[in-house]
């Protein structure tokens, strides 16, 4: 068999072995070579009209697959605009592989034009980054690549590739095993400490799961739901594991934090036992970390040891895979039932009381009024039409706390938001990349008017590849969020947050040749959202909401998680 | 605080770009900073010396423990360890003084390793603030230029080192794969061709 091919080629065969069926990209002078060789090969790819939606449409692409996304940019400034999705993808351990075109190698160092340090520029927002300057190198490289970003805590990884290795020839031998030495994953979970733990989860009387990202990650929901129903304990999901856990089911309270609900908050201020999987104990959820849980012992169960005792020291640390970790987690807990699930009875019965009485004494409800649309109803319609069961996508800001709020998730990857780096213009091209990766399931961009704004062109990718995806605007002609803080601890000096002149959607759809609509009126936002939905294709609804709605709860910068504002009529806090 | 990392690294581009990185990344100063090849051509020994607060200690190792080629980081600020320190020093020197010099060296066990009549090139090793001394003692001497290694230790432990087996690539069996929607320009081919 003939296997002399160009570096461009090997490249491809090494992805199509790594099971890459697609990738997102954007082409120029130094990646040419490389389109060639994807004019006649099967791999598909989609044009995106921004480098940076092209992360994020791999990032959408992965979390929604639990597959590796691959992105692709040309050197110099399609490299840099890479930099804001990797970032994200690091932040959000969200397994990426991006490829970036460089110069010559002989050019390197030399300014030559579209030159830049990739390779340095990337180092700190990749989980590891390589740059190949010879075509020997490529496919081991490559698949260490594939290896680092889904293995262990997942992260982008970034392959540098030089033009001179796209175009020349070498013979390509298919590596048969990689080699990293230092490259440490620790998965097992030691033994005697899973024993604790199990002792542990029996003996405590107000026990709470908090669960967060690492559980969609390790595909842990079902045994995370083994051992809540096994110990019937509640259970909190963040910001990036909603979903990782039913959000229908009467375990599950809800999203704690900043913008978390009244029990959620309250359960995680009085639990004596905090077993927190795959979550990193994050300022946005804990609030003051001095106050944060401050009855419970802790047991930290995460696959990054660095996570271990970063933030909050635990009582009872295990490094180590979550589903893996939860399966041996729940094998002893069921050996113990016997002997130990009637030892805190009482204690638990109590507590469920509790938690009880916090859901229904401040219960999250969304505000409706017949005179506007207010953003809660959006979100409130939006859940009781897909029922837990579309892939839904956000921007960053209030439209995407409403959102968290009040869309349940019944199963892992069906939510896909922008969490610990908060990158507006994440949500319509992430949606593509899932749209892509499912193209029978619903998918939804619920965003923001300035993180529409902010990927709007995609809506030509939108509509170039007849991708169904359903944006709806949660437009309230402001930045919501800065505004909401402006308000509240700046004196209301609102500054440079008024979105002016926002084009006409059904003129703006029209012109990218889909299908467009905007809502004033309460009483038709539901048909609005459910033509949206029935449309057979790519559908933009802008929804005019109340432009001063504010996120409730809110717990004030600086404050512990229990000392929430409520809602608006509460005085304006002071800032610290 | 200072904290003295003794890492074991894979000798390959961008090493130290990571190692230090990360450390710049959390504010940290580095104090010094050695690197060296091992027995094992592959391989390089780095003794970083970084002023870190005690309590993020664990944390600094952790993270190096994660990048990619770090083979093994250890701190040694606590652990039993010799840690020594070389300098070169240049002295200009005067008939009169060069007797001194040269008993003063003998004193703190330093070599000269070249003479001329402007002076001495001198090496001297040993802990940084022995040397400190030294280089203070020298100066009385008059105008004098001084390199300093940076500290290299070595532990008197012997810890394991753990280093992941190969693994085997991905399968080739294909992923299931999803239908290829029809894209709009496709679409338009097709319905051409029916006309």
């Amino acid at each position: 068999m003939p296997n002399l091919m160009s570096g461009a080629r090997m490249l491809l065969e090494c992805l199509v072995r790594e099971g890459v069926e697609c990738f997102f990209g954007y082409p120029g002078g130094v990646t040419i070579p490389l389109y060639d060789a994807v004019f006649d090969h099967h791999i598909r790819h989609i044009l995106v009209r921004h480098e940076e939606n092209a992360a994020f449409a791999a990032s959408g692409y992965a979390r929604s697959t639990g597959r590796v996304g691959v992105c692709c940019a040309t050197s110099g400034p399609g490299a840099t605009n890479l930099v804001t999705g990797l970032t994200d993808a690091m932040m959000d351990s969200i397994p990426i592989v991006a490829i970036t075109g460089q110069v010559h190698s002989k050019l390197i160092g030399s300014d030559a034009f579209q030159e830049a340090d990739t390779f340095g520029i990337t180092r700190s927002c990749t989980k590891h980054n390589f740059l190949v300057k010879n075509i020997a190198d490529l496919p081991q490289v490559v698949h260490e690549a594939f290896y680092i970003a889904a293995s262990g805590r997942p992260g982008p990884v970034l392959v540098d590739i030089t033009k001179d290795v796209f175009q020349g020839q070498a013979h390509y031998t298919p590596v048969s095993a990689i080699h990293l030495p230092g490259y440490k994953v620790y998965t097992e979970g030691h033994t005697g400490q899973i024993r604790r733990a199990a002792q542990m989860i029996w003996e405590a009387e107000r026990p709470l799961v908090y669960a967060g990202g690492g559980i969609i990650s390790a595909d842990a929901s079902a045994e995370l739901l083994e051992l809540v129903e096994l110990v019937d304990v509640p259970v909190v999901c963040t910001l990036m594991g909603l979903g990782g856990f039913s959000g229908s089911h009467p375990n599950f309270i809800s999203m704690p934090g900043m913008h978390g609900s009244y029990a959620a908050n309250m359960a995680m201020t009085a639990t004596d036992l905090l077993i927190a999987v795959g979550t990193r104990f994050d300022d946005r959820v804990t609030g003051r970390l001095a106050a944060f849980a401050p009855h419970a012992k802790v047991i930290h169960i995460d696959i990054d040891p660095a996570e271990i005792g970063k933030n909050r020291a635990p009582d009872l640390p295990i490094v180590g895979d979550a589903k893996r970790v939860l399966r041996k987690v729940v094998k002893v807990l069921d050996e113990m039932a016997p002997e130990m699930s009637a030892r805190s009875t009482t204690g638990r019965k109590a507590w469920w009381r509790q938690i009880r009485s916090w859901k229904e004494e401040h219960p999250l409800e969304p505000a409706l009024s017949v005179d506007e649309i207010k953003p809660q109803h959006v979100m409130f319609e939006l859940d009781r039409i897909v029922n837990g069961e579309a892939i839904v996508t956000t921007d960053v800001g209030q439209h995407q706390m409403w959102a968290a709020q009040f869309v349940r998730f019944n199963q892992p990857r069906r939510w896909i938001t922008s969490g610990g780096l908060g990158s507006m213009g994440y949500g319509v091209p992430s949606a593509m990349g899932a749209q892509v990766a499912n193209p029978d399931k619903l998918v939804i961009a619920i965003v923001g008017d300035g993180g529409f704004q902010m990927s709007l062109p995609e809506l030509a990718t939108i509509a170039a590849n007849n991708l169904p995806v359903k944006i709806v605007i949660v437009n309230n002609g402001y930045l919501g969020m800065v505004r909401q803080w402006q308000e509240l601890f700046f004196n209301d000096r609102k500054c440079a947050v008024q979105l002016e002149s926002f084009p006409d959607t059904e003129l703006l759809a029209a012109a990218f040749g889909i299908k467009g609509r905007t809502v004033e009126r309460p009483e038709d936002l539901r048909p609005a959202l459910e033509d949206a939905i029935r449309h057979d294709g790519p559908y933009l609804l802008n929804v005019r909401v109340s432009p001063f709605e504010n996120v409730y709860p809110m717990v004030p910068a600086g404050s512990a998680i229990n000392e929430m504002v409520l809602g608006p009529p509460t005085p304006v806090p002071v800032p610290k | 605080m200072i904290q003295v990392i003794s890492l074991l690294v894979e000798n390959k581009p961008g090493a130290l770009m990571r190692i230090t990185g990360l450390l710049s990344a959390r504010g940290y100063n580095i104090e010094s900073l050695t690197v060296a090849r091992t027995l094992d051509p592959t391989l390089s020994r780095m003794t970083i010396v970084v002023d870190v607060d005690p309590t993020l200690r664990a944390q600094v190792i952790k993270q190096m423990n994660k990048l990619i080629n770090v083979l093994q980081a250890s701190d040694l600020s606590e652990s039993p360890a010799v840690a020594r320190e070389m300098v070169l020093l240049r002295v200009r020197s005067t008939i009169q003084t060069r007797t001194a010099i040269l008993k003063e060296s003998e004193i703190f066990g330093a070599r000269v390793v070249d003479s001329s009549v402007e002076g001495f090139a001198i090496e001297a090793t040993g802990a940084s603030e022995k040397l400190d001394e030294f280089i203070d003692v020298m100066r009385t001497y008059g105008e004098i230029e001084v390199t300093r290694s940076g500290l290299i230790a070595v532990s008197l432990e012997t810890k394991r080192l753990r280093l992941s087996p190969p693994v085997p690539t991905a399968t080739t069996s294909a992923p299931p794969r999803s239908p290829k929607p029809v894209l709009a320009h496709e679409r338009r081919t097709s319905l051409e061709e029916t006309e």
